[in-house]
């Protein structure tokens, strides 16, 4: 649960879609990630070292440049450490190749983004079957997981609502569906309430609170704000590219 | 999977369909003119020319002087052919189903007030058995006649229905040059000849009285010879090739001063001539389809700019490398295939439209279409790659961030 837990062992991804694990989702061991070199050199990530078990909340925080982007990156597969090790759910993802990585993204991961990156002028339940088109799930059985996961964000009735017929909030309501409609590992969400207002901003909080007490899924999220940051049982602050502090909440939001 | 993209690039050629449209238009137009000049000049006039030869008898052959030359090569110095020719072959040749000979001269043919320019054949009665054209009305040269020259003549048809106005011309005279002739008979019908000329405007008149009258040269310009049977045709060509060359005292190594064909060879000939046609049309439309290929990899560049941040969320929720450059690709196969439809749609319109003005039949071959068709899709998966590579390689975090 914190840095101080035995420390993951890496093993090899094998067939990615099948694997199981039961140590933390992630770890990361000493990452550093470093642009440029010498007198421009960058550390974006300059050593940092921790874990998440599953069923844990999340709030990464920290002002702009400190680090928490690319660390998001690294921890969405997205990006790979220039150095040091990010063991996700066992596997080292620097020792991967690319497209091992998309198919960790597609099995486990999760994406919601503050500009809720939907398909235009492709409806709700087409947004949410995308996903498990590339997980190759048959059209019938994708119909029923996509229904289940509007259910859960409440947004049942609108699965043939293009984006641009949905308010902001409801867009990230969609977007959330379609993260959870894989049931990921992992939730990984950048600034989901960035782009809405204060009222629609604690219904999508209570929304991804519901959604880890309820079914256990594990969230990690940026944040600006401390009233979001509140929700998070457990907080990680970002300054210079390291971990300034950690702190846990007593009581989630 | 691969009906999911099929369908995800069908619904984005849909969204943008002016522009889809527009891009395609290379294609279209590439792929029209490819059939358009495949199905009229090269099908089309190949079964032409069989369709005429099949009509002449395929055991003729024709005897020129020359030596070996081609279609339109240089003339020739070579000594003329004269009637002890003519029966030298009628009676040395065993292999013989008849012998005669062919003078061909444009002139002027008056008739009251009508005077056009017509082709003149002098030729004798066995024209008629060795070229198959049959005389509907009146009768061939009798043997007197052709003895003697007289200025007599048969007609073609188009020349009774336009100078004749119809009515029956036996009996009556027309003028060829300064000759009046008395019109004896009336060829059938043979419809008109490949690229346009029409067959029927002929008048033909005794070998004899052409020379005397009309050229005023004992020369023999050609011999038509038939076999007596196709099985024949070899040795028929053989004794008469021998016989030529004993009476033109051509040593047994020489090269021929003239040369015997056959209609195979004829047809050949006009086949090579129309296929380096159809080759040189087809570089044309070629470079239309090139264009084209250019148009849709312009529009696919462009596609993907546009979808970067769609790339990047399909990259992001998981999709592969390839899995994003197949939807690309098989979007740019679909709208070049697309437009090879249309194409091959307006082309077949087109060539119907055209054939009857070529006076060629109308031929379509399966094959044709099939080429057609899946070199277009081809076009869009050559030129579709550069983009669809583009996309995959897209790094996921650029991608969403592209505004």
């Amino acid at each position: 649960m914190t840095q101080h837990a035995p420390s993951a062992t890496a093993r090899p991804p094998g067939d990615i879609s099948q694997m199981s694990y039961a140590g933390p989702v992630v770890a990361f061991d000493q990452v550093y990630k470093i642009y440029g070199k010498g007198e421009s050199e960058v550390r974006a990530l300059d050593g940092v070292s921790f874990q998440i078990n599953a069923g844990e909340f999340v709030a990464v925080m920290g002002p702009s440049g400190s680090g928490k982007s690319t660390c998001m990156n690294i921890l969405g597969c997205l990006d790979t450490p220039t150095a040091g090790r990010y063991l996700f759910k066992g596997v080292n993802v620097s020792e991967i190749d690319r497209d091992q990585r998309a198919l960790l993204r597609r099995h486990f991961l999760g994406f919601v983004f503050q500009g809720f990156n939907l398909l235009a002028r492709t409806t709700a339940l087409e947004n949410l079957e995308l996903p498990l088109i590339y997980r190759r799930i048959d059209k019938k059985t994708r119909r029923e997981m996509a229904m289940e996961a509007l259910r859960a964000v409440g947004l049942l009735g609108r699965e043939n609502h293009t984006p641009a017929e949905l308010s902001g909030g409801q867009q990230q309501r969609v977007a959330i569906a379609r993260a959870i409609v894989t049931q990921p590992s992992l939730l990984l969400a950048d600034e989901p309430t960035g782009n809405l207002d204060s009222a629609r901003s604690h219904e999508i909080m209570e929304l991804l609170t519901k959604l880890n007490q309820e079914r256990g899924l594990t969230v990690v999220m940026v944040t600006h704000e401390l009233d979001i940051a509140a929700f998070a049982r457990r907080r990680i602050e970002f300054r210079d590219g390291k971990i300034l502090r950690e702190t846990l909440t007593p009581t989630a939001g | 999977m691969f009906a999911n993209t099929l369908l995800m690039s069908l619904r984005e050629i849909r969204r943008n369909l002016m522009r889809s449209g527009l891009t395609v238009l290379g294609i279209i137009i590439g792929v029209a003119a490819v059939i358009i000049i495949v199905v009229t000049l090269g099908a089309g006039t190949t079964r032409q020319v069989q369709d005429e030869i099949g009509k002449m008898g395929s055991n003729m052959l024709v005897l020129s002087p020359g030596g070996e030359r081609r279609m339109g090569g240089a003339a020739t110095t070579a000594p003329p052919f004269d009637l002890a020719d003519l029966s030298a072959i009628r009676r040395e040749v065993s292999a013989l189903g008849g012998a005669t000979p062919v003078n061909m001269r444009p002139m002027q043919v008056i008739i009251g007030n009508e005077n056009r320019r017509v082709n003149i054949m002098g030729s004798d009665s066995e024209f008629s058995q060795v070229r198959n054209w049959k005389v509907t009305e009146g009768r061939l040269f009798t043997a007197s006649e052709v003895r003697s020259g007289k200025a007599v003549c048969i007609i073609g048809s188009t020349i009774k229905g336009e100078m004749f106005a119809g009515q029956t011309p036996l009996g009556a005279s027309l003028r060829i040059g300064k000759v009046t002739c008395t019109v004896i008979g009336v060829l059938e019908s043979k419809g008109q000849a490949m690229f346009g000329g029409d067959q029927d405007e002929i008048v033909v008149v005794p070998i004899r009285m052409f020379q005397r009258r009309l050229s005023g040269s004992t020369r023999v310009d050609s011999i038509y010879i038939s076999a007596r049977s196709e099985a024949e045709m070899d040795e028929a060509k053989e004794e008469v090739e021998k016989l030529m060359k004993e009476r033109r005292n051509t040593g047994e190594d020489t090269q021929a001063d003239f040369n015997v064909r056959d209609m195979k060879e004829v047809s050949n000939m006009v086949q090579s001539t129309t296929g380096v046609l159809t080759g040189f049309l087809s570089a044309i439309a070629a470079v239309s389809l090139l264009v084209g290929g250019i148009g849709i990899m312009n529009i696919m560049l462009v596609s993907v700019t546009e979808r970067t941040r769609e790339i990047g969320i399909r990259l992001a929720i998981g999709a592969l490398e390839k899995e994003v450059m197949m939807q690309f690709l098989v979007e740019a196969a679909m709208l070049s295939a697309f437009g090879g439809l249309v194409g091959i749609l307006l082309g077949l319109l087109g060539a119907a439209a055209i054939a009857p003005a070529l006076n060629v039949p109308f031929t379509l071959q399966p094959s044709t279409v099939l080429y057609a068709f899946s070199f277009s899709a081809m076009v869009g998966v050559v030129f579709g790659f550069m983009p669809a590579r583009r996309a995959a390689r897209l790094d996921p975090i650029e991608a969403l961030r592209h505004e």
